[in-house]
């Protein structure tokens, strides 16, 4: 049934499914974002050369592309998403800042910084000492910026958390680029500490996929603590909600998801400030389904975006945080530009 | 009293900022003793050797790194007095990175269509760059400007365009045949490491000039430093002096830009600490160009010179400026619950 609604002075017609239903869409959609990741790249597949390569491989140039490249890059765009999209979620909600998310308050760039600190003294790490250094840099940067945003009486000013996020990613991205240039890495590796990319990253979401779960359970777990939260505190406890421990687990699952996603792609931002912008106009304020419908939307976003990458910079391409950023920083834009930040 | 204060404060700026100039040019791959660099500045060098290394390989270097601080510290005192948000510094705002975009955009054409008169790469790029960082600046100051440029909104603005600026910047690096990392560096990060006397063209004159105008419109300054309902009942045209002053400042950035590529918190940092060193009420013009010098000069001597790798001097103001901004954030929201 189609319905008009008034939405922030603007008239919107929405279809009004119902939720499953808009799930499935959304799933339909990643599904179909996939499809065109294993079409296009720097040469576009037929589909009969994709189903060969699919279900009978040889190797014929256009198998090994499609399954040693585009699938490996998809995998990673798909967890990498899913992980970023579910982070930023968690963090709106809990900060209550349409512009919070991990990329903009440093805890991806402080997660990076962990590991090319200890990647340049040791070399090479493999994934899961790479995996448990982020998860370390990005509890550390959590803390810092959530600690100093809210130095100013409440639970911390939206423009205070930014403003504080935004020195931490300079002074990690500073050193960052200190240590890479110091120990002379390749240019590839550089460029993948510093914007994010999905090229290298499927080795690591093998061994650590396990991680992406844990995640999004411990995001399950707090979307109801979440919907009671964002009633106030003082209901949430008369719901039984303790908000200490809410709060807790909500900072444990961003600090998981953050960690795995630089793990697998490098410090990406503005993906985790979308994703919950979209699916809060899908699905409303309701954080049960908000978590899976982030789940969702965050791999279809991220997929395009890496699509999208392939083909504006042909014959070359361009790294998956650099096009989130050309997407995302206008719609930051708008947001803060509103005539007020309204709390979410 | 006052006045003395900030004469004096202004002479020991002054001195700090020639001693590091001095040491800035000393330091490097031979070092040279600060005394035959004071010789030699006075054009009594003590060999043939020790002059050509100053005059043609460590002097436009040093003059790029001054002018860029002159520049930004400035442009930073500027925007902050006319916004009255110490936030708001063409850094923070996108205008850097704006220029850098634009300059950059232009290298990428002109690596892609052939044929092109040689002097469009030459005299092209600060055209590119100031068209970019106007674009920038227009964009921000538009996009805010049916509010107050006090809100926080203007520097959240900018903190977007920027990040948009930065990233059209690293795409177009993919596009044109950026082959030489040190160029991509300069656009990226801000350095000032093989500036030549061609690179420097005729930026140092619009520099100090732009400078020197700015320095020249105390009266406007204090007035728009006021709020804009006693601004506008003292009789004063409001949009037109703050397009003036804002449009100075923005020159003066995308100046220092087309030297070194947008060096991260110098504007912010200058403005601010000029005003504290001197204690008045904004940001004085001379007491700014003079800590931003000393910021550049500072930062260039430990990025380049503390590790066996020349680092670019952008990475240094970061990692310095990035906490200055915590400060100040914190600082001012201390200020604001206390009111």
């Amino acid at each position: 049934m189609n319905q008009l609604v008034i939405h922030e002075g603007s008239i919107i017609i929405t279809l009004r499914l119902s939720r499953p239903i808009r799930l499935a869409a959304l799933l339909i959609g990643v599904l179909g974002a996939v499809v065109l990741s294993l079409w296009v790249g720097s040469t576009t597949s037929s589909a009969a050369e994709m189903l060969h390569a699919l279900f009978t491989p040889q190797d014929t140039v256009a198998d090994i592309s499609i399954r040693e490249i585009r699938w490996p890059r998809t995998v990673t765009a798909l967890a990498a998403g899913a992980a970023l999209g579910v982070a930023g979620t968690l963090i709106q909600g809990h900060t209550r800042n349409p512009i919070a998310e991990p990329g903009l308050l440093g805890i991806n760039q402080g997660a990076a910084l962990a590991i090319v600190a200890v990647a340049t003294v040791s070399g090479p790490l493999q994934p899961w000492p790479q995996a448990l250094l982020a998860l370390f840099g990005a509890l550390v940067a959590a803390v810092i910026v959530f600690g100093l945003g809210q130095v100013d009486g409440s639970r911390g000013s939206p423009v205070t958390l930014i403003l504080v996020g935004a020195a931490v990613t300079a002074l990690c991205a500073g050193v960052v680029s200190t240590l890479v240039l110091l120990s002379e890495a390749a240019l590839e590796t550089l460029r993948f500490w510093q914007v994010g990319s999905v090229v290298h990253g499927y080795h690591a979401f093998l061994a650590l996929w396990p991680l992406l779960l844990l995640g999004i359970v411990l995001a399950v777990a707090n979307a109801r603590q979440l919907n009671a939260l964002t009633l106030g505190e003082a209901t949430a406890r008369s719901l039984g909600i303790t908000a200490g421990r809410a709060r807790v687990i909500g900072l444990g699952a961003v600090v998981v998801l953050s960690g795995f996603a630089v793990t697998l792609a490098g410090p990406i931002a503005f993906l985790g400030l979308l994703v919950p912008h979209v699916v809060r106009r899908l699905y409303g304020a309701d954080y049960r389904w908000l978590v899976p419908a982030a789940a969702a939307a965050g791999p279809l976003l991220l997929v395009s975006s890496d699509i999208l990458g392939r083909v504006l910079a042909r014959p070359g391409e361009l790294p998956v945080g650099v096009v989130v950023a050309i997407i995302g920083a206008p719609y930051f834009v708008y947001v803060a530009r509103r005539r007020k930040l309204v709390s979410v | 009293m006052k006045r003395r204060h900030s004469f004096i404060t202004a002479l020991t700026l002054a001195a700090v900022a020639l001693v590091s100039l001095i040491v800035h040019i000393s330091v490097g791959g031979t070092p040279i003793a600060p005394g035959d660099v004071f010789t030699t500045l006075l054009g009594q060098a003590p060999d043939q050797r020790t002059a050509l290394t100053i005059w043609e390989f460590r002097l436009p270097r040093s003059i790029a790194a001054v002018c860029a601080g002159i520049g930004l510290g400035v442009a930073g005192a500027l925007t902050q007095t006319v916004a009255r948000n110490p936030l708001a510094s063409p850094d923070i705002l996108g205008i850097t990175n704006g220029a850098a975009a634009g300059a950059v955009a232009l290298m990428a054409f002109t690596s892609q269509v052939s044929g092109l008169p040689a002097g469009l790469s030459v005299y092209g790029l600060p055209i590119a760059a100031t068209l970019g960082g106007l674009l920038a600046a227009g964009a921000v100051f538009a996009l805010v400007w049916h509010t107050s440029l006090e809100s926080s909104r203007l520097v959240l603005v900018g903190m977007g365009i920027s990040g948009l600026c930065a990233a059209l910047t690293s795409w177009m690096l993919t596009l044109g045949e950026v082959t030489n990392a040190q160029q991509a560096l300069t656009w990226m990060a801000g350095t000032v490491n093989g500036a030549s006397w061609e690179d420097l063209g005729g930026m140092p004159i619009v520099i100090l000039g732009m400078a020197l105008l700015g320095g020249l419109m105390r009266n406007q300054r204090e007035v728009l430093a006021l709020d804009s309902d006693t601004a506008r009942g003292l009789g004063v045209h409001l949009s037109r002096d703050r397009l003036i002053v804002l449009g100075v400042a923005t020159i003066l950035a995308i100046a220092a830009t087309v030297i070194a590529g947008p060096l991260a918190f110098v504007a912010l940092a200058s403005g601010h600490a000029a005003r504290m060193l001197a204690r008045t009420t904004i940001p004085p013009v001379l007491h700014s160009a003079l800590v931003g010098a000393i910021f550049v000069l500072l930062a260039d001597l430990i990025a380049a010179r503390t590790f066996s790798v020349v680092l670019p001097a952008g990475v240094a103001t970061a990692v310095i400026g990035a906490p200055y901004l915590i400060y100040l954030v914190l600082n001012r929201s201390r200020v604001r619950v206390k009111a």
